[in-house]
């Protein structure tokens, strides 16, 4: 056991706040992720309102954004900092906060027997280095200049000259900053991911007999670690650009504001090559987990095992090692060598293969079942189209010569919304409804969740399937307005339509939100298996105490996917369950 | 043990009505899709583009539309409140179901840039032809410089320290092969049916230069000279915008490029040469 | 029984309730967080090598540096990871004074090593060097020298103040020889981390 128990009388600080306990720092991830995502969320209104009405006047948002839309009409730089700030929040702040910091720190000490993290210390600390980088994220908005500009890549030169965009004043440098106390957050949770998974699991606890969720947790994890710390090497090196007059990416002969820069010796590629080594595992980084987590639920509401478990794991591994080798495929038209372009086409077809085998095995994980249609369930399913649909335009991008066309148009801008949004923001929805129980002792409203299931799904589908075809049609991406250009004018009414349905799609986030805070205080109250699940949680109170599992340590004597055993007196056998009781069958 | 999720007569209705929808979508996909959404060609190397687009969009779409009817109708069938039927795969038959995407992706994904799309980049990023026409196109914050090399067929040489407002690449006067040098702004000349070969370079942050009926797109790297080539198939007048965001004016980076016929070309390279 | 059905030699290692690699989670913890500490430095290091070999000429170093006293930091910090290797099986022995002598040598080793870089550095500040320009040739080499020496230097200084901690820690009797394990993973990456810097900055 890695860290002594505190005892039942630690007060509210050290129990809510500073707690060490994984669960409550897992629903802090949680919580902040959430408040994230409506900022990111209001973020992408304004730039929706901005995109279908090019130019309009909001005297009520000028007032709220005296400098960004003075006299009501939004500025391109303004523009520019929603869509670099919308990206940065929702890729970092949302999205990873909530799959791994939220549901990582949940599940990964129940799911595997222990009664906390490796470390809960460092937990601890985890979530409390991030809380100062989501609000210098957020305080960026407020300095001269306003927040970052360049785009949540942040390519230099435009990011690292001060004078390229406003937003690259202070704002970028913020940005930097918050990033780094990102990174180093991640990092120590990261590190009590990987060693609580291969450390600390009960007796029985093979790698074999974890959840699928467990592996792509630590493989995320992993992959996490491994890559941010290129990342962090060229976060500073642009700091060092930005402030300290060196020239990592800035050539010689630059020409701002009517004078040359005194820089020399540097490359904006150098950047690229550096931030998409990370970027590239990044986005493996977000979409494992939210698989993991679909790969959990369909099970539970099929009754029947997940297809595939062994190949789903190998397929995971194949995933993690070539996302580290085809980072090139973002650049194939910097003016990189076009033999390297050729490499990373290659390599990026192949991570097709294994991706398609975890779609399939999805998807054969409902033939025979016994589906039942329960708000995670609908969740889970919408993450599993979304996979499929994005997955599939993304080979349109993976292939450099169909790239070349469709670089930085808005066929990235769908194709990236299915796989972050569609895939990861469902599975992370499922996660919720489905956790829910777990984490609160409450179920969430089933009537509400569907409601909110119906809004969201087909609008969300809608929006961004409408913007494949627009960038196909060629529509440039980070574009303020786009009635300067005659091949755009036809494009313009769906800007209107799709930010009409966006409107739609973000009122319906209100219901999660009623649903969530709602179901918190009034609830049905939960049982410790609402769902007749077999994984090791389940087999815990809800929500669990201090400790997890009272005196025993559970132990393990089956994989998690033993529903409808022949012969088993439920239609469910948790992983607790011995040989004696119901035959193992895998 | 309680369980909340036992099958109800609405949650089946719902499952039905999903994968009446998740049909629908993946049908509204292919038929969105088989409309004309690229702008009309207008450059050699294009079709090469286009065959890959078009091969992807129709083998895709094959796999995206089977997708759903498949996803769909698991959905249908299996979501009547019905027992389970299918518990666990043998390894066998784990092995062989994962085969079928295997050798689909691999044959369609994998084949088609093996295939068909090396040799489009290849020669996308092969030699220019011999006789193709240079011009040098230089991005800024926001517009685009076009120059020609003039009658001696040299560009001058540029020095940053001498761009003003009247010059706007810095042409270096004290070199004489810069004399005869033709000098534009956001517009492009050149002759239908020649190659030509863009020398391109940016004064101050990325930029990109993007000719979307012609199917160009190539990054302007400052502290770069990258070229590329292309021949325009057809006359007319093609916009040219910015794809890679460079500030605030990202989105007004407008050029023209006019695609003349061979002797309206040298017409008007004599009037530049004589004005 | 439980066991039984996960099969091959791994078996007993991997069947959970215990660790597979026979190593606590805080010396795991170390490894990993060592690896992509060295990561960091592998960024760092390729920026370096993408830059220098983009930029057509590049100082020579013997020019401007000493090589003998960089020699001598090498040296020297080599030397304190023999003591550091010392101070690690004198604490798995139980010898706590040989324990606090060793921790003590190697803290030596380690001041002694910031000593000379920070001599180094004045050295090359007085003559003009600076992030932004150096009077040897391209920028970029004293950007990338300060840059790669400076998160060196830090993570030697970082060093340092584990070792003290642990040192005390064991003065007062409360100490571990699983600490002193640790800080001798970490002392050691910083050793190797500074050979690869010495091999591609100042040799190459």
């Amino acid at each position: 056991m890695a860290e002594k128990l505190e005892t039942a009388h630690a007060g509210f600080l050290r129990r809510y706040v500073f707690s060490t306990d994984h669960k409550v720092i897992g629903i802090q991830y949680l919580l902040v992720s959430m408040g994230m995502a409506v900022v990111g969320g209001l973020l992408a209104v304004l730039i929706r309102l901005q995109l279908a009405w090019p130019g309009e006047k909001w005297p009520w948002l000028g007032k709220l954004f005296p400098d960004g839309m003075a006299g009501g009409v939004m500025k391109p730089e303004f523009y520019l900092s929603l869509v670099t700030m919308h990206g940065t929040l929702m890729i970092f702040f949302v999205v990873s906060l909530a799959l791994l910091g939220g549901f990582g720190n949940f599940l990964i000490p129940l799911q595997v027997g222990a009664r906390d993290m490796a470390f809960p210390f460092l937990n601890m600390l985890s979530f409390w280095t991030l809380v100062p980088g989501c609000l210098i994220m957020l305080g960026s908005f407020l300095v001269e200049g306003g927040a970052a500009a360049a785009g949540w890549t942040a390519y230099p030169p435009l990011s690292a000259v001060r004078s390229a965009i406003p937003g690259s004043q202070w704002g970028q440098t913020l940005w930097i900053v918050a990033m780094a106390l990102f990174i180093v957050s991640f990092t120590m949770g990261g590190l009590n991911y990987v060693t609580t998974i291969l450390d600390l699991r009960t007796r029985g606890m093979s790698l074999m007999r974890m959840p699928v969720t467990l592996w792509t947790l630590f493989f995320a994890s992993a992959l996490g670690l491994v890559a941010f710390p290129p990342l962090t090497a060229a976060a500073v090196m642009l700091l060092l650009d930005r402030h300290f007059g060196t020239s990592f990416f800035l050539p010689s002969g630059l020409f701002f504001g009517n004078q040359v820069l005194p820089n020399e010796g540097g490359t904006p590629l150098l950047w690229q090559h550096l931030f998409w080594f990370l970027g590239h595992p990044e986005v493996y980084v977000l979409i494992l987990p939210a698989l993991g987590i679909v790969l959990e639920i369909l099970p539970v509401f099929a009754r029947k095992p997940v297809f595939g478990y062994r190949l789903t794991v190998y397929s995971l591994v194949a995933i993690a090692f070539l996302s580290m080798i085809v980072w090139g495929h973002h650049m194939y038209v910097s003016g990189m060598s076009p033999y390297l372009g050729e490499f990373f086409a290659i390599g990026t077809m192949a991570i097709t293969i294994p991706s398609a085998v975890i779609g399939t095995n999805m998807i054969a994980t409902l033939w025979g079942g016994s589906l039942r249609f329960t708000t995670p369930m609908l969740f889970a399913l919408a993450a599993l189209v979304f996979f499929g649909t994005g997955g599939f335009g993304g080979i349109f991008l993976g292939n450099a010569a169909s790239d070349i066309y469709l670089h930085d148009s808005y066929f990235v801008v769908g194709h990236f919304h299915f796989m972050i949004g569609g895939v990861t923001l469902m599975a992370a929805f499922a996660g919720c409804y489905y956790w829910f129980p777990k984490m609160f002792g409450r179920m969430m409203s089933e009537r509400l969740g569907k409601l909110h299931f119906w809004l969201t799904f087909p609008t969300f589908y809608a929006i961004f399937l409408l913007m494949h075809y627009m960038g196909l049609a060629g529509m440039p991406r980070r574009y303020y307005a786009f009635d300067r250009f005659e091949f755009l004018e036809a494009l313009q009414a769906p800007q209107v339509w799709i930010t009409l349905i966006a409107f739609v799609l973000s009122a319906a986030q209100l219901l999660f939100l009623i649903n969530f805070l709602g179901s918190l205080l009034r609830g049905a109250v939960a049982g410790p298996n609402p769902w007749g699940a077999t994984t090791l949680e389940w087999a815990a109170p809800s929500p669990p105490p201090h400790g997890n599992w009272g005196d025993q340590l559970p132990e393990v004597h089956r994989w998690p996917y033993d529903y409808s055993v022949p012969g088993a007196p439920t239609d469910f056998t948790p992983q607790t369950a011995g040989p004696a009781e119901v035959p193992i069958t895998f | 043990m309680q369980t909340s999720n036992a099958p109800t007569k609405q949650s089946q209705r719902e499952g039905r009505v999903l994968a009446v929808v998740v049909w629908l979508i993946g049908m509204a996909i292919v038929g969105i899709g088989s409309r004309r959404w690229l702008p009309p060609l207008a450059s050699e190397h294009g079709a090469g583009i286009d065959s890959m687009l078009n091969y992807l969009m129709i083998t895709v779409g094959a796999l995206v539309l089977s997708g759903h009817l498949v996803v769909g109708w698991f959905l249908w069938r299996f979501g009547r409140g019905q027992p389970v039927s299918f518990r666990l795969a043998s390894w066998r038959i784990e092995r062989r179901w994962s085969l079928v995407p295997v050798v689909l992706l691999a044959v369609v994904a994998e084949g088609g840039v093996l295939a068909l799309g090396l040799p489009v980049w290849a020669k996308i990023y092969g030699e220019p032809p011999a006789g193709s026409l240079t011009v040098e196109v230089t991005g800024e914050q926001f517009a685009w410089n076009v120059r020609y090399a003039g009658a001696d067929g040299k560009f001058g040489r540029t020095l940053p320290k001498r761009i003003t407002l009247d010059n706007p690449l810095g042409l270096d006067s004290s070199d004489p092969a810069s004399a005869d040098d033709i000098i534009a702004l956001n517009e492009i000349r050149v002759p239908v049916n020649r190659p030509v070969r863009i020398r391109l370079r940016s004064k101050d942050v990325l930029h990109s230069f993007y000719l979307p009926y012609l199917r160009v797109k190539q990054d302007a790297v400052p502290g770069m000279n990258i070229e590329l080539w292309f021949v325009p198939t057809r006359t007319g007048t093609f916009e040219l915008a910015c794809a890679e965001l460079c500030g605030l004016g990202h989105y007004e980076m407008r050029g023209l490029l006019f695609v003349l016929l061979e002797e309206q070309f040298q017409h008007w390279l004599k009037e530049q040469k004589n004005g | 029984m439980s066991q039984a059905h996960i099969v091959g030699p791994m078996a007993p290692a991997w069947g959970g309730g215990v660790s597979p690699f026979r190593i606590g989670w805080n010396k795991l913890m170390m490894w990993i967080f060592i690896i992509g500490d060295a990561l960091l430095f592998a960024g760092f290091l390729a920026g370096y090598g993408f830059l220098r070999l983009a930029s057509g000429s590049w100082p020579d170093r013997s020019q401007v540096f000493e090589l003998s006293f960089i020699a001598l930091m090498t040296f020297t910090l080599i030397t304190s990871s023999a003591t550091m290797a010392t101070a690690v099986g004198a604490s798995q022995r139980g010898e706590r004074k040989l324990v606090l002598v060793f921790l003590g040598l190697t803290i030596l080793g380690g001041l002694a090593f910031l000593a000379m870089q920070a001599y180094e550095w004045s050295g090359l500040i007085r003559a003009g060097a600076s992030l932004a320009s150096n009077p040897w040739g391209v920028p970029l080499f004293g950007a990338t020298f300060f840059m790669i020496t400076g998160f060196h230097g830090t993570h030697v200084l970082v060093g340092v103040l584990i070792l003290a901690i642990t040192a005390a820690r064991f003065q007062t009797g409360r100490g571990r020889p699983e600490g002193v394990e640790l800080a001798g993973l970490y002392w050691h990456f910083v050793d190797l981390v500074w050979v690869f810097i010495f091999t591609l900055f100042y040799l190459v």
